[in-house]
């Protein structure tokens, strides 16, 4: 537990100084005001808030850069330690692989909740200010990003450190994890397009559809974010297949989580095989 | 008392590739071992088998008794790796805080060897700032932290200049006086300046030394050599009363083995006014070394060398 934490509390402190945090807060925050600016000009005389609005927006920013930033954050961890020779030292003392990668795993989460809550939290007041103050329950969805983005984060850390735990070089690492962001972000959507497109009877749409955009992490947290729109007040039909899906509202984010649960339980075992 | 590392036979084959074979090796409480070969004798995989990354695929290996990568080894062992390369962004003082929490150290041990490898003032700035004289005493000073009974120390030394390198001797020389033993690797005998109690060297896998820096030299019964400058005009009689080769137009050099030193020494004293100057050169750690490591090839030179020119 000593480890975990002294391992965590390190991470959070590399990424302080090494301006990572700064750097992908200012990104988020660049993108996320680009949309409350440009968002908030046809809004004009609609009856919902404008930053429930801005929070729609937000959410499908969040499914491409969160995902990228954290698989940025984690790629490294491990092939990385072993190319610069520290994870040899950390290894060499009396702490398990576990806790190393607990303590990463901890210490990147911290990293990328204090990104996303500066970027999102900024653009967030913004809004609220700009137009004039709005209702403060919008402020509870800019919350719900937060959390929910950060879930979403911890989910591509963890996979990151699949892809850092086998293979040795750090290279291959990196072109590893931004396959792996390609993949899950851009692509898995475009499949899942083509299949409805190729399916005449219906029945992918109807059974295996929902299912399939539930599996993948990142289509799960933009349902889940826009299922809560939907109910708080745009009333459009924003979330789509909502009504077919497996799971709904809150139960969606299982999907990110039992994955964070897997990614994370198999790169132990890849770590734990690792000869440095 | 217990050693500190027993080896016993051991072997480590990865794939097709031998990379130790039937090695057994033993370090004492307190002490000094230093362990050379070529690139890809097999020193590093060693290391790795001790510190239990690896296992071996033949013989046992037992730190201080325990399995080495159990826990109990692992507060045992401390190590520094050939290159290594700690967060630019933190300071010194930071690094060795994070190895002595990892390794459960009183935090009252990070000055205290921050101080013995001279890195306090140095200790509050960034580890990108520091020279390489100054990253390898802090990555000594990780080592140290923790008071660990064995040093597990990997070419500490090579790309020091040699100020830094005897200052880093030192060092260990006083860790070991306090009851730490040290294993170190090293490319050659010259760079370990004989400061180490035993060296043992590895070939291809095959520990072919084991002993005092005296013993292997006795061992090796390398050459003497002996250059005499002849007076002016007697280069042609000195020669032909003690033999060698002449190299210039002045001097005289022979080789002789270690027992027959004394005998041409007096010969050559016998003559008198001819004689300017004699130079008498032991063989040098390097060439001791290179007897053992490049066994064979030197055995051909072996009794003249350099003196059939």
């Amino acid at each position: 537990m000593h480890g975990v934490i002294t391992i965590a509390a390190t991470e959070i402190r590399i990424g302080l100084r090494n301006r990572w945090i700064i750097l992908s807060s200012l990104i988020l925050l660049a993108f996320a005001l680009i949309l409350v600016l440009l968002g908030s000009a046809p809004g004009g005389e609609v009856k919902t808030d404008a930053v429930t609005v801005v929070v729609a927006s937000l959410s499908t920013l969040s499914v491409y850069l969160v995902p990228l930033i954290a698989l940025l954050l984690s790629y490294d961890a491990i092939a990385g330690e072993i190319d610069r020779g520290t994870l040899q030292l950390v290894l060499a003392s009396p702490v398990s692989r576990g806790s190393v990668l607990v303590g990463k795993f901890l210490g990147h989460v911290a990293v990328l909740a204090i990104a996303v809550s500066s970027g999102y939290g900024i653009a967030g007041l913004v809004a609220f200010f700009a137009n004039g103050a709005g209702e403060a329950v919008a402020l509870i969805g800019v919350g719900r990003l937060i959390a929910s983005s950060t879930v979403l984060g911890a989910t591509f850390i963890a996979i990151g450190y699949i892809a850092s735990a086998s293979v040795r070089q750090t290279g291959t690492a990196a072109a590893l994890a931004i396959a792996i962001w390609l993949f899950a972000v851009v692509l898995y959507d475009l499949v899942l397009l083509g299949g409805l497109l190729a399916s005449q009877d219906g029945f992918f749409a109807r059974a295996v559809f929902p299912w399939l955009l539930v599996f993948n992490p990142a289509d799960a947290f933009r349902l889940y974010n826009m299922s809560a729109i939907d109910a708080l007040a745009v009333g459009s039909n924003l979330g789509g297949a909502g009504s077919a899906l497996p799971l709904s509202g809150l139960a969606t984010m299982l999907s990110p989580v039992a994955w964070t649960a897997i990614a994370l339980g198999l790169s132990t075992v890849i770590l734990k095989r690792v000869r440095p | 008392m217990t050693e500190i590392v027993k080896a016993r036979n051991v072997g480590m084959k990865f794939r097709a590739v031998e990379a130790l074979t039937d090695v057994s090796l033993d370090v004492a409480p307190g002490e000094q071992v230093a362990l050379l070969g070529h690139n890809g004798a097999g020193k590093t995989t060693l290391f790795r088998l001790i510190l239990g990354f690896i296992k071996p695929t033949a013989g046992s290996i037992s730190i201080a008794g325990f399995a080495p990568g159990s826990d109990a080894a692992r507060r045992v062992v401390s190590y520094l790796p050939e290159q290594v390369a700690f967060p630019k962004m933190l300071t010194g003082r930071e690094v060795v805080r994070f190895y002595a929490r990892l390794k459960g150290a009183a935090p009252e041990d990070v000055q205290a060897v921050l101080d013995k490898v001279e890195l306090v003032e140095a200790a509050d700035r960034r580890v990108d700032t520091y020279s390489k004289g100054m990253r390898q005493r802090l990555g000594l000073a990780q080592a140290l932290v923790g008071n660990p009974r064995l040093l597990l120390l990997d070419e500490p030394t090579s790309g020091l200049d040699p100020l830094s390198r005897q200052h880093f001797y030192e060092l260990i020389a006083d860790v070991s006086r306090r009851g730490c033993s040290v294993l170190l690797s090293s490319h050659g005998l010259s760079e370990l300046e004989a400061r180490t109690d035993r060296v043992a060297i590895l070939r291809k896998g095959r520990l072919v030394a084991d002993g005092p820096l005296a013993e292997l030299q006795t061992q090796a019964d390398l050459p003497i050599r002996i250059r005499v400058r002849a007076a002016a005009g007697a280069v042609g009689s000195v020669h032909a009363e003690i033999g060698g080769g002449r190299i210039n137009c002045a001097s005289v050099e022979l080789c002789c083995a270690r027992g027959d030193k004394m005998r041409i020494l007096s010969k050559i004293s016998g003559l008198g006014a001819q004689v300017e100057d004699v130079d008498v050169a032991s063989p040098t750690l390097d060439e001791v070394y290179r007897y053992f490591s490049n066994n064979g090839i030197e055995q051909v030179q072996r009794g003249d060398i350099q003196c059939t020119a």
